[in-house]
């Protein structure tokens, strides 16, 4: 439970700070301001992520619903001239969602490690499609995206709108991903991963919460796909490809899984350390970044979120 | 006798070649408190899993007020009326006792889907309180459930099953792991909450002292069948019945 107080300085802290985010473009070099908006739409796919770790699910396959929020985005883009992010954003909410209910009536019927691997090969399988059908996937060169439009219009400086684009989805997803987990399902969810047995005996199911929660995860990660493609202007098979899927269960843990707003603190102090570990040694960067892991687990062992709310966590 | 709540009709279950419970009929009126004893491994919990659906009889029927509920699920025979409390008391250790009754009042009330409307709405948490006070738990209400002592915890594990506002309630030890000091305010706190609902109430119990003080009837287990049945007070002072309970000479 948060008490009411603690959730009305939340929410004062989320508005300043996503004030100051909006005043970064007038401080910071644009490839600063770029990482930061890359950073906020990885983020809200980690936050997907975080809804499922919640309820005691590792979801080792996320790469899936990025990729295919991605790639909606590019076909749209690249094979129907379809730069308009009001059509291409919503779509891949939508096709996210219906890829996640379909593969969800399955996936439900699993936990642990069979959840984690299973999530893992349906990505895989994406990768794989994404890289052997040449003709409708671009293969490994994938796709480029050109042509951003927002609201008809072309603008001139997309770099900035785009920015501003994330930055006001973020925020939206947040206050989605908040409402669900003060919510009874979200509540639900936290049981699935203490005692299932219970719910079953409540009369519930934790099958059914799982795949409510997994459709709205596939398509939070979805939309953080598409906006991703967007930033980038490019999409590949990488994206789904496993590492992918690594990289959001790491910012996941790196960031904490107790507040929404975790993944994103998650998120750009992975995209910041990722970064400057390439500038500085690019050939132990992985090295950097795992050394970052541990000594966060070790001394913050809820995640990078709690030096916020809990600045003395002891060492596990 | 009462119309019947639950007919038991010659159940058995075997697991491999052990008969855990073998041709096994029992009838229970409405509103009957009956408390199930027998020493370990003779049954009981295993006839309250084959109740409850969680486990399929080999053979034999379980009807529940004239409709045949045999292997139904645990979630299917929750909605038809009947709930169940635990040995091992079955509650989510991370979250708070609040929570957990919250969880069970959303559940109740359908609102379980619900992924917008916050959880902790004002006519939600009143009657979380208002529960926890009845059972003796009102001041623990913020307390994480993995720091509830024992006795606490097998209160809240009835509590969440009373919430359902089931017609039959199985308790399966509701004293064990609670020290001899509490156990009988513990049992105080659990039969006047559940008189207040009228509920039928079975419970598995080993503790004789409980059965004498808390049931009207008492069935006992030996090896998988009831080997006699009928009011508490007279079946216990049988010598056949105390050697195969306490081992008796």
């Amino acid at each position: 439970m948060i008490a009411t107080a603690t959730r009305s300085r939340l929410a004062s802290g989320a508005i300043a700070a996503f004030a100051v985010i909006a005043l970064l473009p007038l401080l910071l070099s644009d490839w600063v301001v770029f990482l930061v908006a890359l950073a906020l739409a990885k983020g809200v796919v980690v936050l997907g992520v975080v809804l499922l770790l919640r309820g005691g699910l590792i979801p080792f396959g996320q790469a899936l619903y990025f990729a295919i929020g991605a790639y909606t985005v590019g076909f749209l883009a690249n094979r129907f001239g379809i730069g308009e992010a009001l059509v291409a954003l919503p779509l891949a909410i939508v096709i996210s969602a219906l890829v996640a209910a379909a593969l969800g009536l399955l996936l439900t019927r699993f936990r642990g490690i069979y959840f984690a691997m299973l999530s893992l090969a349906l990505s895989m399988i994406l990768y794989t499609v994404l890289i052997k059908f040449y003709d409708f996937s671009g293969g490994t060169d994938g796709l480029s995206v050109r042509g951003f439009a927002l609201a008809g219009v072309t603008p001139a400086h997309p770099g900035l709108v785009q920015y501003y684009l994330v930055l006001v989805l973020t925020a939206a997803v947040v206050y989605v991903g908040a409402r669900f987990i003060a919510s009874p399902l979200g509540y639900l969810m936290q049981a699935v991963r203490y005692n299932e047995i219970r719910i079953e005996y409540l009369g519930a199911s934790a099958g059914r919460a799982i795949l409510a929660s997994y459709v709205i995860s596939g398509a939070i990660s979805g939309l953080g796909g598409a906006l991703v493609a967007y930033l980038i202007g490019h999409v590949s098979p990488d994206l789904a490809f496993w590492v992918s899927s690594g990289d959001f269960v790491f910012v996941a843990v790196l960031g904490g899984t107790s507040s929404v707003f975790a993944p994103l603190v998650g998120s750009i102090a992975f995209e910041f350390v990722k970064n400057y570990a390439l500038k500085f040694s690019p050939h132990t960067w992985q090295l950097t970044l795992g050394v970052f892991l541990l000594l966060v687990i070790y001394f913050q062992p809820q995640g990078l979120w709690t030096l916020l709310t809990h600045p003395r966590a002891r060492p596990r | 006798m009462t119309a019947a709540m639950i007919d038991i009709q010659n159940v058995s279950r075997a697991f491999d070649m052990l008969r855990a419970v073998d041709d096994v009929s029992l009838s229970i009126g409405e509103g009957e408190i009956v408390g199930i004893v027998g020493t370990n491994g003779s049954g009981k919990t295993t006839l309250l899993n084959l109740i409850t659906g969680y486990l399929q009889p080999t053979s034999g029927r379980v009807v529940f007020q004239g409709t045949d509920i045999t292997g139904l699920g645990p979630r299917r025979t929750t909605a038809l009326g009947l709930a169940r409390s635990f040995q091992t008391p079955q509650l989510y250790t991370g979250l708070t006792v609040l929570d957990n009754v919250l969880i069970a009042i959303a559940v109740h009330s359908g609102r379980s889907a619900d992924f917008w409307m916050p959880m902790y709405r004002s006519d939600r948490v009143s009657k979380a309180y208002e529960l926890l006070a009845r059972f003796g738990l009102g001041d623990q209400a913020a307390r994480s459930v993995s720091k509830l002592p024992e006795g606490g915890r097998k209160v809240l594990d009835v509590a969440l099953s009373v919430i359902l506002e089931p017609k039959v309630l199985l308790m399966d030890e509701p004293t064990s792991g609670v020290s001899a000091r509490d156990k009988f305010s513990v049992m105080d706190t659990l039969m006047s909450a559940l008189k207040k609902h009228r509920v039928t109430t079975i419970f598995v119990e080993h503790d004789l002292e409980i059965m004498e003080r808390y049931a009207e009837r008492a069935v006992v287990f030996d090896a998988g069948k009831i080997i006699a049945d009928g009011p508490v007070a007279d079946l216990l002072a049988r010598p056949e019945v105390r050697r195969a309970v306490l081992g008796e000479d």
